[in-house]
């Protein structure tokens, strides 16, 4: 029965990433991430997100800071922080964030204040998207560590 | 996956981490971790500097480019100026024709796109010599 609860949820977690992948919200790289955690750093994947979400908010908080300023004129700084938010999405596989951050890029890079800030609308949009798959990633995980766990020893 | 990843203990390399993105330092930390190459991780060009000022020495140094304070072109050449010989492979998400060339006539080894990955990394390792692959 156990064994059972255990097998139901990698299979929702599989569908789950398969699913993700599917919508080409990660790519290979995610696979990467997953392949360097091992023994001595069990929880890597699940530490490196974490960086990945507290560094990508801290992003996201000053862009939206810069944009709404009325006096705003500093495009090279949003390009700056972008080029940051696109390198961290590569890392980690995350596609879709990665791809709407080149596009506000692109609005950055000419002037474009409108352009900025529906670029801005599309990568909080997409980012949150992924910020919760990832949640629910973890969850299933963590429930499918602790069915693991309540094993009788054979 | 985990099983086919060769280790380079034996060889005792060391690598330095350049790189201004607290996930990328901790994917190429992890990378070359799993290689078996010992490393130490800065956070700009300048630190970089300042680490070999101190005496420090590494094998590889793996420089991004576009980083505040010191720059990885700025820092590639500082450090030829210096006089130190490690290897130094530039590795950035954006590089255009003309971005790549300047980085390497700064004085880099070899070049690599990121993300980073395990054969990627094996690549450069091998391109300049750490690594023969079988």
């Amino acid at each position: 029965m156990l064994g059972l609860g255990v097998d139901r949820l990698q299979a929702d977690i599989n569908r789950l990433l398969t699913s993700l992948f599917h919508q080409g919200v990660l790519d290979e790289q995610f696979l990467q991430l997953q392949q360097l955690q091992d023994e001595t750093s069990p929880t890597f994947v699940y530490d490196v997100i974490n960086i990945y979400f507290d560094e990508s908010e801290k992003l996201l908080r000053s862009l939206r800071l810069l944009l709404m300023d009325r006096e705003f004129s500093d495009y090279k700084k949003i390009g700056l922080h972008l080029n940051q938010l696109v390198g961290s999405s590569s890392s980690i596989g995350a596609r879709r964030v990665r791809n709407v951050c080149v596009a506000f890029r692109s609005a950055s890079e000419l002037n474009n204040r409108p352009g900025c800030l529906r670029g801005l609308e599309v990568v909080e949009h997409e980012y949150h998207y992924l910020k919760n798959m990832m949640h629910e990633l973890f969850q299933l995980e963590q429930q499918r560590l602790l069915a693991a766990g309540v094993r009788y020893p054979m | 996956m985990a099983d086919e990843v060769p280790s380079l203990a034996e060889s005792k390399l060391t690598a330095l981490v350049v790189d201004d993105n607290f996930v990328n330092q901790t994917m190429h930390h992890k990378l070359l971790d799993r290689l078996g190459i010992q490393n130490d991780v800065v956070c700009n060009g300048q630190e970089a500097v300042d680490v070999h000022c101190s005496g420090r020495n590494y094998d590889l140094i793996l420089m991004d480019m576009e980083m505040p304070i010191l720059n990885g072109i700025q820092a590639t050449k500082r450090l030829r100026e210096m006089g130190i010989e490690s290897k130094i492979a530039g590795v950035t998400t954006r590089a255009n024709e003309g971005d790549k060339k300047e980085f390497m006539e700064a004085g880099l080894n070899d070049f690599q796109e990121k993300p980073l990955t395990i054969s990627k990394l094996l690549s450069i390792l091998h391109r300049l010599d750490f690594y023969v692959q079988t």
